[in-house]
């Protein structure tokens, strides 16, 4: 009897198990963005699809969401083609790269020569390797302050606040900036990101550029004020109950939880610019090269920090995807090249709602002349 | 038949076969073998947790013990010390071992003395659904629902008790309360279903005697309770609230989404922020590719491990033989 | 209690009952609020905990999808898509790690129980003790510092099973040591008398008789190990398809999807964070539940 009972219960566990094998599915073709975008991107390549069928990368964390679009779209314009991307954080995904575990890497930056990175990425494709800046983010300032919702700042001011040098909304410095402003005189309180980010980087990067930040970059924030929350919605969050709060977020994160976006005063001077896909693509054409004649297109960061064309938001993310100038098999560098020319056209679509900058003309033609370099 | 066998009853396993049988050796061997697989894990836990700690720790430019930096982004500066998080991981815990014992000991009373003998099994299902939660979820309540709702609360404990170090003004804001004490206060409620359920057994086995006893000289049922059930679970209690202990000091991920950082050492407030041993090597889960890096994560964890394993060692030693399950 | 006993049965000398005092009557009234109001304290963060989590995640459940569909395709701001691959990848760690963490622990557990005497045997009774404290944080480290550090072997949910195996040895040897001293001595000595040989007297007579116990054991410790997050932190990649491979490719469990979701602004993320959040409370729960039934079903064969 009792056993009767047992094999009832096991037999409708077994059911659901087999049931829930049986139905699931991969295929949610009805919902794919990439569909609607091959139509209306008029001006689509055609990609050759005759690479290898799943390539695998892993990498930086910040361009995952922007690596899903492309995906997605690459799903689309290469039928049964497929890319597994783990956003396992930079240092792994480089390490991952060039120990020939992965067929390209994400990078929140370039390969580093002083670690010997690009020797080490050389010798394991047996060509040099290219650092291709294919995913740019907006970054945010954003505050959380009764009575203040237009907000400037600049660079020098801003790594003033983070580091604690200015400590109360009604500091002159902030007052020069926003004349018309009714600043408290509320404590600044400073959220930063704990966990280890490439926002982080990327906003201590701007900071030290820009704006005399000497607390040095990393993917830890430096400033010594504040505290700190870990992942983005735990900053906002913590932002959103703390009047007189001030945190550093990605783009997609200041929209979705609705703070106040401080409009940034760039190193050309005059009107503050705020933040869009049009200004952030201002600063992005405004970007200089490392080496300004090869297809290893490393930035030179400080150029778009520094910017000075009128209207472009210098505070961004650059990441980077670095792949092999030649692969040693030729299917994958198909593959890469197919992938990646789906990425910065069709995959470009949908960037901007995500939180991500579109890519400007002028660097999606040298991305071009490079990716089809790529064998 | 049972009479002539029961001279030696009482310990299963007393018993000399006249005749070896080989397959009573293989799976005597097998059974064994099982045994010292747990035995070796352990040892192979410490062993290789300490192997690839040592190098990262001979590499630390700071004094392991009683630093507050934690500072690995350079292999060859590495920085890093455990002051910080030894206090934070042990104010958690504690916190919630506060709120937790009483309120377990509360629910044990309850559920075997008080509460009706039909509702009583249901009643024990509903606090063990609490440790059905998963601990991730945990951490999203407490971020997002639990944390802005006692934010006001601590708030009034640090403006009125605030002269009490415990209670003063700790490195980070309390706004958005993570701090110490909203992580403790989730821990808490992690912890009572793990307090609570072996406490109910132990209480449950007082001796119905005893029990009797006491009625019949006119106590009152806290009289009883008080001069029976208390005396005879106390053990059982203490050693599960120490395996709850256990439990706290090692929460991972309820903690790393609650608790804030703060780049100032911690002072002994309760509303510190920080990182504990296990929410500070998950933080930098993403990030583990250099051996010298990740050891300084995996010394913390090693720290961990040891932590953990002499508060378990003290609740095996308090339960003593009778109350460890 | 109090007096109500004829005059013929009053005792010589009165009183004998005395009215309980004030004091102690007011010290029982306080005790049993106490009590009443701990057992209430504690349902608080269940129901409010429980209220959070379907308020906020019942609305992707309803979806079809969301048990038949993987994530793969899908945008972060897209309401499509389901977490299949994420229920799959739960339930394969954890049935690998049952496969594995059973047979040792019920092993184990026959040793102490049926074997076990001299040093080893409290040795080992310490280990397992010892081994149910290790937080999870430290068994993926060590499993880290083993298979990927030290063997070079990449991410893959089998390190993620390996992990929950050390978690999970010890609450099956426990619980099975519990059941196998339950069951009646009697019942081994008439299978010696009968000349069996001991081992075939586990496996025939003893084993049987605790199964159902044993089996809700691991229920329960099932349930137990398939909401840890840390391990798939630091030993398995996130992936938006549905991996069946074990041994390669990144496999994303429930607790996985929740962490990875968190980073996505849409709204459409929020909703997977808190349905899958949902849906590993009520697999945890299904567990739970089916170890509750399969003990109480079988109460009788134990006692």
């Amino acid at each position: 009897m009792n056993m009767k009972r047992h094999g009832v219960a096991l037999g409708i566990m077994a059911a659901g198990a087999l049931l829930l094998t049986a139905c699931g599915s991969d295929n949610n073709s009805g919902a794919t963005g990439g569909t609607s975008n091959t139509t209306s991107t008029s001006a689509a390549p055609k990609v050759d699809c005759s690479g290898k069928k799943t390539l695998k990368a892993s990498g930086s964390t910040a361009q995952k969401n922007a690596m899903d679009l492309f995906v997605a779209a690459y799903n689309t314009a290469c039928d049964g083609a497929d890319v597994n991307y783990t956003a396992n954080g930079s240092g792994a995904g480089v390490t991952d790269f060039t120990g020939k575990v992965t067929d390209f890497a994400g990078s929140d930056s370039a390969l580093n020569p002083t670690k010997g990175e690009p020797d080490k990425a050389a010798a394991a494709c047996g060509s040099p390797a290219w650092d291709l800046p294919v995913v740019f983010g907006p970054i945010t300032i954003v505050y959380n302050l009764k009575g203040v919702s237009d907000l400037a700042l600049d660079a020098s001011t801003a790594a003033k606040i983070f580091d604690g040098e200015i400590k109360t909304w009604n500091d002159p410095a902030i007052k020069a900036l926003n004349p018309s402003a009714t600043l408290p005189s509320t404590a600044i309180n400073v959220v930063y990101r704990s966990d280890q980010s490439g926002t982080t980087d990327n906003f201590q990067q701007y900071l030290t550029s820009a704006g005399g930040w000497t607390k040095g970059a990393g993917k830890t924030f430096n400033g010594g004020v504040g505290s700190g929350a870990s992942g983005n919605p735990a900053v906002a969050t913590s932002l959103g109950q703390t009047d007189g709060g001030i945190a550093y977020v990605e783009w997609s994160f200041a929209q979705s939880s609705k703070l106040n976006i401080a409009s940034i005063v760039t190193s050309k001077g005059g009107t503050p610019v705020k933040v869009s896909a049009d200004s952030v693509g201002k600063a992005i054409s405004s970007a200089a090269f490392k080496n300004p004649s090869g297809n290893d297109l490393s930035l030179d960061l400080s150029s778009i920090h520094k910017t000075t064309a009128t209207g472009a938001y210098p505070l961004l993310l650059a990441t980077y995807e670095i792949v092999c100038s030649k692969y040693a098999d030729a299917a994958t560098g198909k593959a890469v090249k197919a992938f990646l020319t789906t990425a910065i056209n069709q995959g470009q679509a949908q960037l901007a709602t995500n939180g991500y900058a579109p890519l400007p003309d002028s660097i999606k033609a040298k991305l071009t002349t490079a990716i089809d370099a790529i064998s | 038949m049972i009479g002539a066998m029961t001279s030696d009853s009482g310990q299963p396993g007393v018993r000399t076969a006249a005749v070896r049988r080989p397959g009573d050796t293989i799976f005597r061997t097998l059974t064994t073998g099982a045994g010292l697989a747990i035995v070796i894990a352990i040892a192979l836990i410490g062993l290789f947790l300490l192997i690839k700690a040592v190098p990262s720790l001979a590499a630390d430019k700071d004094n392991f013990l009683i630093s507050a930096n934690f500072v690995t982004t350079d292999p060859n500066n590495l920085m890093f010390g455990i002051r910080d998080l030894l206090i934070v991981t042990v104010l958690t815990s504690l916190v919630a071992l506060v709120i937790a014992m009483p309120v377990s000991l509360g629910i044990a009373l309850f559920l075997t003395q008080y509460a009706p003998p039909r509702l009583s099994r249901p009643f024990a299902y509903m606090v063990d659904l609490l440790a059905a939660v998963p601990s991730i979820v945990y951490g999203l309540w407490g971020i997002l629902v639990l944390g802005p709702a006692l934010e006001p609360f601590e708030i009034w404990l640090n403006s009125t008790f605030g002269w009490f170090p415990l209670f003063a003004t700790g490195n980070i804001p309390i706004s958005g309360a993570g701090t110490i004490f909203t992580v403790g206060v989730v821990l808490a409620a992690m912890l009572l279903p793990i307090i609570t359920s072996v406490t109910r057994e132990v209480f449950r086995q007082t001796p119905v005697m005893q029990i009797e006893g006491a009625l019949a000289l006119g106590a009152t049922k806290w009289e009883v309770i008080r001069t029976t059930v208390l005396p005879f679970g106390r053990s059982g209690y203490i050693a599960a609230s120490m395996l709850g202990l256990g439990r706290a000091l090692g929460e991972t991920v309820a903690v790393l989404l609650i608790l804030h950082s703060s780049p100032k050492p911690a002072n002994f407030s309760l509303f510190d922020g920080g990182y504990t041993f296990a929410s500070k090597i998950a933080s930098a889960a993403s990030e583990f590719s250099q051996p010298l890096p990740t050891g300084a994560y995996i010394s913390a964890g090693l720290v961990l491990f040891v932590l953990t394993f002499v508060v378990n060692a003290v609740a095996r030693s308090i339960a003593g033989g009778k109350a460890a399950k | 209690m109090t007096t109500t006993a004829s005059t013929l049965d009053r005792p010589a000398t009165p009183p004998a009952f005395q009215a309980v005092s004030g004091s102690r009557k007011i010290k029982n009234m306080v005790a049993t609020v106490l009590v009443v109001l701990a057992f209430l304290i504690a349902l608080v963060p269940l129901v409010w905990l429980l209220i959070s989590v379907i308020a906020r995640g019942y609305q992707a459940l309803l979806s079809s999808d969301w048990w038949t569909h993987s994530l793969k395709g899908v945008l972060p701001k897209e309401f499509a898509g389901g977490a299949y691959h994420a229920i799959i990848g739960t339930l394969l760690q954890t049935i690998v790690c049952a496969v594995i963490a059973v047979p040792v622990g019920v092993l184990a557990a026959i040793y102490l129980v049926e074997y076990g005497r001299g040093r080893l045997a409290r040795v080992t009774t310490f280990m397992v003790d010892i081994l149910s404290g290790v937080p999870s944080i430290v068994a993926a480290l060590f499993i880290y510092a083993l298979f990927l550090s030290t063997f070079g072997l990449g991410q893959s949910a089998f390190a993620v099973s390996m992990a929950l195996v050390l978690l999970m040895l010890p609450v099956v040897v426990r619980s099975t040591e519990e059941m196998l001293r339950l069951v009646p001595q009697e019942l081994r000595e008439a299978s010696y008398a009968l000349g069996v040989p001991k081992w075939k007297t586990i496996v025939r007579i003893v084993l049987p008789t605790a199964l159902s116990g044993v089996v809700t054991g691991v229920m329960l410790a099932m349930a137990r190990v398939m909401g840890e997050t840390a391990p798939v932190l630091v030993l398995v990649g996130y992936s938006k398809s549905i991996n069946f491979n074990i041994f390669d490719g990144n496999m994303t469990s429930l607790p996985l999807l929740i962490y990875s979701e968190l980073n996505n602004p849409n709204p459409a993320g929020q909703l997977r964070v808190w349905g899958a959040a949902l849906t590993l409370i009520i697999l945890i729960m299904l567990f739970n539940l089916v170890a509750a039934l399969v003990s109480r079903f079988s109460a009788i064969k134990t006692k």
